[in-house]
């Protein structure tokens, strides 16, 4: 004795928030039962886990339904299948898109490819999300990625109007696209102490001023990809160290810039030439595309290492001298 | 030729990948109607193609515009091969057809492909030049309105409600051709929906000739149905009542008012299946060739309805003597009543059959209720020999409609209303049920000429009510002496006894009447209508379901009919026990909209009764149940008795208060009562042989209301007591009832939601009765827990017109539909309501009367016509207020305003084109608000892309918080979906749940297109399912239908009508103070 069929179909489509939610993370439908009696449901409407169930599987199979829509989210609006009020569709959307920053920060910069699909079981160990909702996260980014990739305009305003997603999230998304696409190398160990929304600020700085859309906004607009003649240019920074007088000259605009603005402007003062080498290198190598990867690891481990290491020893030199020095 | 029809293709979107290679595809679109084909260019590799179509023409006969649909195919044009379908679009053009209905079919259309399912949508224009037609021998029936509503449709007032008109077509079905075995599963499943929509517009336009012989111009309560007889053919037969209608101008004072108030003007609708165990046997043996079973019913022991019914189970061909005939109806009254009586009946008696498919009546309509009649009849299918003479389909119905008037007769009753009819079928048996309720009815609305508003003059004293439930006694007097009907008060009026008190067809108990002491009442009332709006109701109602289900012995042919029939009557018999007591359980003492559905398969039978139990103010409180064991002496036995009988008497406590029953304490004064003063206890037998044994020898009552006597004496007994007490109580918050709306509950929020659930159970072999009741009913109490839960978020909330379809579609298999809808309610106006509802409902019942006296007065000394209903004088003046008000209505953007007058203007060339329209119609298509707003919503629609109207969807009849301003025609769709990959889909639940999400979007879509934005009266009447799941199959067909309108919002129409609703609550006020 079973229940063979069980459907419900209402004109305007019912959608749980709670369940759609567990569904996004990747939960089994016995699981989400589980959690939904434990969220104390069942007391608050009388209901039986057997109804509990028959909900949940319902649901299930109506997001599921919904989900190749999902994937285009402006056909959600214009399609005839569902009834689904405006602001439903809007948190369809939001939360079909949005993602697990642990996720994110797995996957950032490599490339979007099937490769690394076939290893996000062991994204999914390492993070705690489930399978299921990592390879939803990863064919978003990747969906994502197709549609923005050839086209021209700003790139933020095209995932938001393409997707129709909030700003924050369209922002978001523009960052994972712009990392993919440049495949920034992102996880080192070095790296691993910056969170997604570290890079995501990066991204924003990167888009808006090193890529050809920043330069001209001419019909030639593209986001995704930084400005070649630019990074050309950055070349002739080597000057800025190689030229006694120009180094002086950075130095002192740089340091009149900071003054009062840092408590480690001494520091920075100090150590200016070794500080200004790095930087300078790093961006005269941008050309190549290996070292365009390596852009973050870079700035770490040749600006920020030796700053903070060369911040280090003068703090323990400073404290070990104030308390030599007696008078 | 008469007509001519336009079709311009305009655009496709979302059309699916047909070349792989391309991932694209090169679309194209076959438009046909009758033989004649055009085509579209090829619009290459493309989803989104871009036809822009010139109009293409056909010329054709007005017969050919009301049978054929217009037929959209969307083609793949392939150079090599064939071209591949994508899908079809049939479109329905009869609500062109009609100058009332829409205009124009323009939207975007789901591409349908039975086995794909929507495949994308397409843009299209429809168009309908009618000719003037001169009128010689008609056979076409253009013009005639179709409603589903089973009441006067909102926006309409009935002039002439002329009576039955059925009639029905038979064909072979194309899935039982020869030639289906060498076509592919589309090309069978296109040939089968095309077949029927065929066959559905003969069918209609046949009913609208009947219509027009006798001189009606629209059909109300239209039912259509298919059966699907497999080997021996399919079916169409359609039911509903001939009316004369005529469009109220939209502003009307009456009409602005919340339609969900239980405004007399309202109207509800039920298209009740409802059957009731039928007392008098059923007439037998066709002289056809077709063999034939009939059986007979009897009801064992007492009816507690007032139901025909004899008394013992002797079979014979006619009413029991002694019964209350026709002539005997006279009797109860004075001799005036009698002659008005007379007049009615004379003027019902033309009628072949008296019968009404309404469920919800003009104020004054309906007079008396008699009671449920109900006839059934078991057939062994046949082929259909020459289709076009269905004969013996149209015998069987004759001859149980026969039935139905002679059980309405035996009731004192000369018409039936809430009428319907249905089947069910197994193999090569057919059971054909039919019911209805014996009534009897005012002549108002039956004789012609212009009664209508001197009748609603006469009405007037009757608005004077004292509040509570007594009427003034004045007014019987002074609305009599314009002499044209007995009047009643339309509190209590409906429920006097119209049979004749000392020769009662049946053992009932009567009393004098709790409203107004005059006349006679019986105690408790099943009916299959709504409930009046009239009515006297004390607190809520709830919806009351006997489920019954019966193992059934395999049998072949004659054999099985045989069983069949002989099961039939105690499965009607237990079936009504439970409602009864289940009522009495609540506390309650009426049903309304009863619809008993028996399914018949091969090892089991089905029986569920749907009702919704009320409180009816003048009939007496019912009765406890008490309960009785046969063995005394035991003490724990005792002990186990009396521990039941207190949960029933908490049970009982525990409804009371939560339906909030507390009736007034009357003083019981009974006068000369002919029924003997200790009430006459009546007793519940189980077992069939004790069937016809006279009950009131045995006297088990203490007190006077213990009239109901359950004995335990037997397993069935306990079974029943358990399955009455395992009702789980609905959840706080809901309510539910299978009317259109709950007594009660007003303050309705504009928040609906509209559902279809459907569930199948698969069932192991070798159940006892007792354990598949058990399944039964847990299955429908399970499947009402998940619709509360699933609504939660609606609460407070109603579940209104509950709608159960049960069917057996396989062995071992029970699949429960349900549609309703989820209406939301405002608590604090509850929680007022809860301690006077009933004297709330009478007052707001007074108040409107008012509003609508008062128009009708106003419409008199505007007129000062002798005729005031057809003088168009009174019409333009309501339309130029119309217009005055429509100008302060702003327009969302100058485009829309722009867009509204063009509409206009050719709206208006539209209507010269027709030629003879009338005057009225012409006046209501010059009123700029509604034609306005339906163009600038279209418009918007159509062409901007960017998002979808909405379209609500309900069964009722109304749209709580908004206004229904046009009939845009009837949906009447039929679909086949079939699947060779089940599993890919989502298995059964996933195919089901697509077809169902589909079948709700083309509705939406076409009613759409037509320039609607609802669709009321909205019915799932077929929902047939097969799976076979090893071949990874399924197949499903549903059938829907409804009536697709246009509403504006109340609060949209407020600026406009505050004038109106102050000038009427002033004299309400004044009303009310006299």
């Amino acid at each position: 004795m079973s229940v063979e069929l069980d459907v419900f179909v209402g004109n305007t489509t019912i959608m749980d928030k709670e369940v759609y939610q567990l569904w996004l993370n990747g939960y089994t439908v016995n699981d989400a039962v589980k959690v939904r009696i434990e969220g104390g449901v069942m007391e608050e409407c009388e209901a039986s886990a057997e109804v509990l169930l028959s909900d949940t599987m319902d649901q299930y199979r109506t997001f599921q339904m919904c989900e190749r829509l999902l994937h285009h989210p402006a056909k959600l609006a214009n399609q005839l299948l569902f009834q689904i009020p405006p602001d439903r569709q809007a948190m369809l959307i939001e939360r079909y898109y949005a993602f697990d920053d642990s996720f994110v920060r797995e996957v950032l910069g490599k490339k979007l490819s099937k490769g690394t699909k076939k290893d996000l079981d062991d994204v999914s160990t390492k993070t705690g999300i489930t399978l299921k909702s990592c390879r939803r996260q990863f064919d978003n980014f990747k969906r994502v990625f197709k549609v923005v990739e050839e086209l021209k305009g700003p790139l933020v305003e095209n995932i938001r109007q393409h997707f129709l997603l909030p700003d924050q999230l369209a922002r978001d998304y523009a960052a994972i696209v712009f990392f993919a696409n440049n495949r920034f190398e992102t996880g080192k160990k070095k790296l691993h102490y910056l969170t997604f929304q570290d890079f995501a600020f990066c991204a924003g700085q990167l888009i808006n001023n090193w890529t050809l859309g920043a330069v001209d906004n001419i019909m030639e607009d593209m986001d995704v990809d930084l400005d070649k003649e630019f990074l050309q240019e950055l070349k002739d920074l080597k000057i800025l160290i190689t030229d006694k007088d120009l180094l002086d000259q950075h130095k002192s605009l740089v340091c009149t810039a900071l003054r009062g603005k840092t408590n480690v402007f001494n520091e920075m003062e100090a150590n200016f030439k070794n500080l200004s080498r790095g930087l300078v290198n790093i961006a005269a190598k941008l050309i190549n595309a290996k070292d365009v990867r390596d852009f973050f690891i870079d700035l770490v481990e040749k600006f920020i290492e030796p700053f903070s290491l060369c911040l280090l020893y003068m703090g323990v030199i400073k404290s070990c001298i104030l308390r030599m020095y007696h008078d | 030729m008469p007509g001519k029809l336009k079709a311009k293709i305009v655009a496709g979107r979302h059309l699916p990948v047909m070349d792989r290679a391309s991932d694209l595809t090169d679309a194209f679109v076959e438009v046909k109607f009758g033989n004649t084909t055009f085509k579209t260019d090829v619009y290459p590799k493309s989803l989104n193609p871009q036809w822009n179509s010139e109009w293409f023409k056909f010329e054709v006969d007005d017969e050919d515009l009301q049978d054929e649909p217009l037929q959209i195919t969307v083609l793949d044009h392939d150079t090599y091969s064939a071209n591949d379908a994508i899908g079809k679009v049939y479109i329905d053009i009869d609500p062109l057809l009609c100058s009332e209905a829409a205009t124009v079919i323009s939207g975007w259309l789901p591409i349908y492909d039975t086995i794909h399912g929507i495949r994308g949508e397409i843009n299209v224009l429809v168009k309908v030049d009618l000719f003037n037609d001169l009128n010689r021998f008609r056979q076409s029936s253009c013009g005639v309105k179709f409603f589903c509503t089973t009441s006067i449709p909102r926006c309409y007032r009935a002039i002439m409600v002329h009576g039955f008109v059925e009639e029905l077509v038979v064909n072979e079905d194309p899935e039982y051709q020869w030639i289906d075995r060498i076509r592919t599963p589309r090309a069978s499943n296109e040939a089968r929906q095309r077949l029927i929509f065929l066959m559905s517009g003969e069918l209609q336009r046949k009913i609208g000739l009947k219509v027009l012989e006798m001189g009606g111009n629209a059909v109300v309560g239209y039912l259509q149905c298919f059966d699907l007889e497999g080997e021996s053919g399919l079916v169409v037969r359609a039911i509903g009542t001939a009316c004369t209608l005529e469009k109220i101008s939209s502003t009307l004072p009456a009409t602005a008012t919340h339609p969900s108030n239980s405004s007399p003007s309202k109207d509800m609708k039920e298209p009740g299946f409802g059957e009731e165990a039928p007392g008098v046997p059923l007439s037998s043996g066709p002289p056809t060739p077709l063999r034939a079973q009939t059986f007979s019913s009897f009801s064992p022991s007492k009816s507690y309805s007032r139901q025909s019914s004899s008394s013992d189970t002797e079979l014979s061909l006619t009413p029991k003597t002694g019964m209350g005939s026709g002539g005997s109806a006279g009797k109860e009254g004075g001799p005036l009543k009698a002659l008005l009586r007379q007049q009615t009946q004379s003027a019902l008696e033309q009628r072949e059959y008296p019968f009404f498919t309404l469920a919800a009546f003009p104020p004054g309509f309906l007079l008396h209720v008699g009671g449920v009649v109900s006839a059934r009849s078991v057939k062994l299918l046949d082929r259909i020999h020459n289709p076009d003479e269905p004969e013996t389909r149209d015998a069987w119905w004759e001859e149980i409609r026969q039935e139905i008037k002679s059980h309405a007769k035996a009731l004192g009753c000369h018409a039936v209303v809430g009428y319907s009819e249905s089947t069910s079928i197994c193999e090569e048996v057919c059971i054909l049920s039919a019911s209805g309720t014996a009534a009897i009815l005012s002549s108002r609305f039956m004789q012609d000429g212009p009664l209508d508003t001197e009748h609603r003059l006469s009405r007037q004293p009757l608005c004077v009510f004292s509040t509570g439930s007594e009427r003034v006694e004045g007014d019987m007097g002074s609305s009599a002496s314009l002499g044209f009907e007995e009047v009643v008060s339309p509190g209590c009026g409906f429920c006097h006894i119209p049979y004749d008190e000392l020769n009662i067809p049946f053992p009932a108990q009567l009393t004098y009447c709790y409203c107004c002491r005059r006349y006679k009442v019986p105690d408790v009332l099943f009916t299959t209508i709504d409930l009046p709006t009239e009515a006297n109701v004390t607190g809520k109602g709830c919806l009351i379901q006997a489920r019954l289900c019966r193992t059934k012995k395999k049998a072949q042919g004659e054999g099985n009919a045989t069983v069949i029939s002989n099961l039939l009557p105690f499965l009607e018999y237990e079936l009504h026990t439970q409602l009864m007591n289940k009522l009495k359980l609540r506390g309650m003492n009426a049903l309304f909209g009863l619809r008993i559905q028996i399914s018949v398969g091969e090892t089991m039978l089905l029986g569920l009764a749907s009702a919704t139990g009320v409180y009816l103010t003048a009939l007496p409180s019912p009765g406890g149940i008490q309960i009785a064991g046969k063995t005394p002496s035991d003490i724990t036995y005792e002990q186990h008795i009396s521990n039941m009988q207190k949960k029933i008497n908490d049970t009982i406590a525990k409804n009371k208060e939560l339906y909030e029953i507390n009736p007034p304490e009357v003083v019981e004064e009974i006068i000369g009562s002919p029924i003997p003063e200790p009430r006459q206890r009546s007793r519940l037998f189980r077992s069939q042989s004790e069937s016809s044994d006279e009950v009131s020898e045995l006297d088990l009552s203490h007190g006077k209301k213990d009239a109901f006597v359950l004995e335990i004496d037997d397993t069935d007994a306990v079974e029943d007591i358990h399955a009455l007490l395992t009702d789980s109580p609905t959840p706080a918050g809901f309510y539910s009832c299978n009317t259109e709306i709950m007594p009660g509950i007003q303050n309705w929020t504009s928040a609906i939601q509209m559902f279809t659930s459907v569930r199948v159970f698969r069932l192991n072999a070798n159940l006892t009765n007792q354990g598949l009741n058990k399944i039964f009913s847990d299955l429908c109490e399970n499947l009402l827990k998940s619709l509360y839960f699933k609504l939660r978020s609606m609460v407070p909330c109603c579940l209104c017109h509950l709608n159960f379809t049960v069917a057996i579609p396989e062995d071992e298999l029970i699949q429960v539909a349900v549609t309703a809808v989820a209406m939301s309610f405002d608590k604090e106006q509850l929680l007022e309501n809860g301690k006077q509802s009933g004297e709330k409902t009478l007052i707001k019942a007074i108040t409107e009367n008012d509003e609508q006296l008062q128009f009708n007065l106003e419409l008199n000394a505007e007129t000062s016509a002798p005729n005031p209903l057809s003088s168009p004088k009174g019409l333009s003046e309501v339309g130029s207020h119309l217009s005055a008000r429509a100008s302060s209505v702003d327009y969302s953007s100058f485009a829309d305003r722009c867009s509204s007058w063009i509409e206009q203007l050719k709206l208006k060339a539209h209507t010269i084109r027709r030629g003879s329209v009338k005057t009225t119609s012409s006046m209501e298509k010059a009123s700029p608000l509604p034609e306005g707003r339906s163009r600038s919503l279209r418009s918007n629609r159509s062409y901007s892309g960017s998002s979808v109207a909405v379209v609500k969807m309900t069964p009722l009849s109304f749209i709580p918080g908004a206004k229904i301003i046009k009939y845009l025609g009837i949906i009447n769709m039929f679909f086949i979906r079939e699947t060779t990959s089940l599993r890919e889909e989502g298995g059964v639940s996933g195919f089901l749940h697509t077809f169902i999400a589909e079948v709700f979007a083309m509705v939406r879509a076409h009613v759409a297109a037509l320039g609607g934005n609802a669709v009321v009266s909205y019915s799932m009447k077929e929902c047939v399912f097969m799976e076979n799941p090893n071949k990874n199959q399924a197949q499903c067909l549903i059938n829907v239908s409804g009536d697709a309108v246009m509403f504006v919002r109340e609060s949209e129409l407020e600026s406009t009508s505050v004038q109106t609703q102050s000038a009427t609550t002033h004299t309400s006020n004044g009303a009310e103070g006299t």
